[in-house]
């Protein structure tokens, strides 16, 4: 009998275990080195100094840094919100079974499964001053090209245009997978009920919901904070870094100046910020609900 | 003025058709019971009375207004769902109330309708609960409730009782007789089970095949069934149809002679029976009673013998393969294999054209 329960537990170690050693190498193991490595004076050949806490004191102060975190952040402001509702609304114009309804859905997914390099690519055509697509519309009208990718005023947001089109698919499939799980008879039942559509969709809807709304704003969120390849191809940070995001800034510190120390120090501050921001939500949102 | 009218209701799905021309008219105040097998269109047209639906052609009136063209929640209906279709992340008290305050009903007249209900129907506990926390009876009554506070004209009752056990759904048969009571509307409501259309209801219409068969009240329906769908429908068990042929006979009633030669001597009268025709007799289980091997109407093999301790039901065959249905009394001795004589008392025995069209006893002066 304890051999038994013994062996059960070995056994349901043989099928984690594959998986657990890789996560274990490939996720967990350089997390904890990363954290080593933020202490020590590091470059990229294995020179190693242990300095403390001196990499973090200077990111505090390092105004490069700041700029960084501030234009991850309004990132997420431009992204989030407008990306919540943007596939919201899609998922529900097209959660009904007809077959035009099943096209859209599959050209809305599309972009999602697009390199970063592709989509960068093609909103430099839409977006480029000189020949792009918005350009020569402007022209044809008779006004100024307007420089999206070098106005500093207008460098994010066309980093969050850019990233809303890409990023699109998945939080619409999400939304529609949330409301088909809603029975149709409660809507019927609020037709019955005089309820107006605006009604059913704040009454009914929206609580129904209301957890693939949080996990989507929860994903988008900790994601975007993660924004880098759109930021690197489109506007390289430029100009002067006012849309250089904090991975990009992680990424040229540890591979243009190859301080690899000064880097992790970032890559845990960003890691802090991340888990603080989707904490914080996650009990801001969960806190009034009642136990079920 | 009539409560309900329908006036030649129809309703296709594609090629489907589901409805042909369906018309009613319900007494002011009716309980009337939509009976059927799965597929015979009766929850269709309660949709469509409801507004969940909308017909091909048609009228619909409630009280002299015409309400086909309104929108559901326009027409004056509340209805209580198979499925109760509670809102899920309201309280109770939300539930009920949801309706009146999308009609703009003031507060404390919500509050009082709310209250009233909640009392009569014994959730005043559950008001602050979520349909989650509650046992399928309750939600029921929480469903009867939200119909209940919005004083409609019409409720409409879609199976109301087929989530439930058997001890609950004989509480809540009660309650639905009791609702009737306290409402002043007509009800409506959708069943398969012939029991609670025939405790229920004043009347019973009775559908198959996107049509009407028969309205009537439940014992007309039970004793004069219009056709032979009706008669093998309602009753349990079902009534036992044998083919049969008339006979001369004298004294204007019709005589017939069953597959197996017996002869039954029935209190159909003669007049509208089509001669030469192949006929067939209907007979009750409580027609036909057991007897020695051959002081029946005919003699049977027993197949099967279901005790139900009041009495008991005797399936039998006869020679000619025919299979009837017949009751004896409790303490029967009837046993598996047994040979017995039936006794086909033909003055309560019925008679179904070739066209399934129900003739029946004249009733005794």
């Amino acid at each position: 009998m304890r051999t038994g329960s013994r062996w059960r537990r070995f056994e349901g170690f043989a099928f984690v275990g594959p998986f657990l050693l890789l996560y274990i190498f490939i996720l967990i193991y350089p997390l904890i080195l990363g954290i080593g490595i933020s202490f020590n004076r590091a470059d990229l050949f294995g020179a190693r100094q242990w300095v403390g806490t001196e990499n973090y004191a200077r990111l505090l102060a390092d105004p490069v840094f700041h700029q960084s975190v501030v234009n991850s952040l309004k990132l997420v402001l431009l992204i989030v919100p407008a990306l919540t509702i943007i596939t919201l609304a899609l998922a529900l114009a097209l959660n009904r079974p007809t077959k035009t309804a099943a096209v859209f859905r599959g050209i809305f997914f599309s972009s999602s499964v697009l390199s970063v390099t592709i989509v960068t690519l093609i909103w430099r055509f839409v977006l480029t001053p000189d020949a792009g697509l918005i350009a020569k519309v402007m022209q044809a009208l008779g006004r100024d090209p307007i420089p999206f990718l070098s106005d500093p005023n207008l460098t994010i947001p066309a980093l969050a245009i850019t990233t809303i089109w890409w990023s699109i698919g998945l939080p619409m499939m999400l939304f529609l997978a949330g409301l088909q799980q809603i029975p149709g008879d409660i809507y019927e039942a609020a037709s019955l009920d005089k309820a107006s559509r605006w009604t059913t969709f704040r009454r009914i809807t929206l609580p129904s919901i209301r957890r693939t709304l949080i996990l989507v704003v929860m994903l988008q969120t900790a994601a975007q904070l993660q924004l880098f390849g759109q930021a690197q191809l489109l506007t390289a940070g430029g100009p002067s870094g006012t849309s250089r995001p904090i991975v990009l800034y992680i990424y040229e510190v540890a591979f243009g100046r190859w301080e690899l120390g000064y880097a992790a120090a970032a890559a845990e501050l960003l890691f802090l910020i991340v888990l603080a921001v989707t904490l914080i939500q996650y009990w801001t949102v969960t806190r009034r609900e009642p136990e079920r | 003025m009539a409560s309900l009218e329908l006036h030649d209701i129809r309703k296709a799905y594609g090629d489907t058709l589901v409805l042909d021309g369906v018309s009613l008219t319900m007494e002011p105040c009716e309980f009337v019971a939509f009976l059927g097998p799965s597929g015979s269109g009766k929850s269709t047209l309660l949709r469509i009375i409801a507004g969940l639906e909308t017909p091909d052609s048609g009228e619909i009136l409630l009280e002299g207004r015409r309400i086909d063209q309104l929108a559901p929640g326009e027409r004056d209906v509340a209805m209580v769902f198979q499925h109760y279709a509670l809102y899920p992340h309201m309280s109770v008290r939300e539930n009920m109330s949801f309706g009146l305050r999308n009609a703009r009903v003031a507060k404390d007249e919500i509050a009082a309708r709310v209250a009233q209900a909640a009392r009569v129907l014994e959730i005043e506990e559950q008001l602050d609960k979520k349909p989650g926390q509650l046992s399928g009876g309750q939600r029921q009554r929480v469903a009867i409730g939200r119909a209940i506070v919005k004083q409609p004209k019409l409720f409409l009752l879609d199976e109301p009782l087929s989530n439930l056990d058997a001890a609950l759904r004989l509480r809540t048969r009660v309650e639905i007789a009791q609702l009737r009571q306290r409402v002043d509307a007509a009800l409506i409501m959708v069943t398969h089970d012939q029991a609670e259309a025939m405790t229920l209801a004043d009347r019973i219409v009775v559908m198959n095949d996107r049509r009407i068969q028969q309205v009537g009240p439940p014992m007309e329906i039970y004793a004069r069934p219009a056709n032979s769908f009706v008669a093998r429908f309602v009753g349990s068990p079902a009534m036992t149809l044998a083919s049969a042929v008339l006979i001369p006979s004298d004294g204007g009633f019709a005589r017939v002679r069953l597959g197996d030669g017996a002869e039954v001597e029935t209190r159909v009268t003669e007049d509208g029976l089509p001669a030469d025709a192949p006929l067939h007799l209907g007979l009750r289980p409580e027609n036909v009673a057991v007897t020695a091997p051959d002081a029946g109407t005919t003699k049977a093999k027993v197949e099967l013998v279901e005790r139900l301790g009041d009495r008991t039901l005797i399936y039998a065959r006869l020679a000619d393969g025919l299979e009837v249905t017949a009751q004896d009394e409790g303490d029967s001795r009837v046993r598996l294999g047994d040979e017995i004589g039936l006794r086909i008392d033909g003055a309560a025995a019925h008679l179904f054209g070739p066209d399934g069209s129900g003739h029946h006893a004249e009733p005794a002066a």
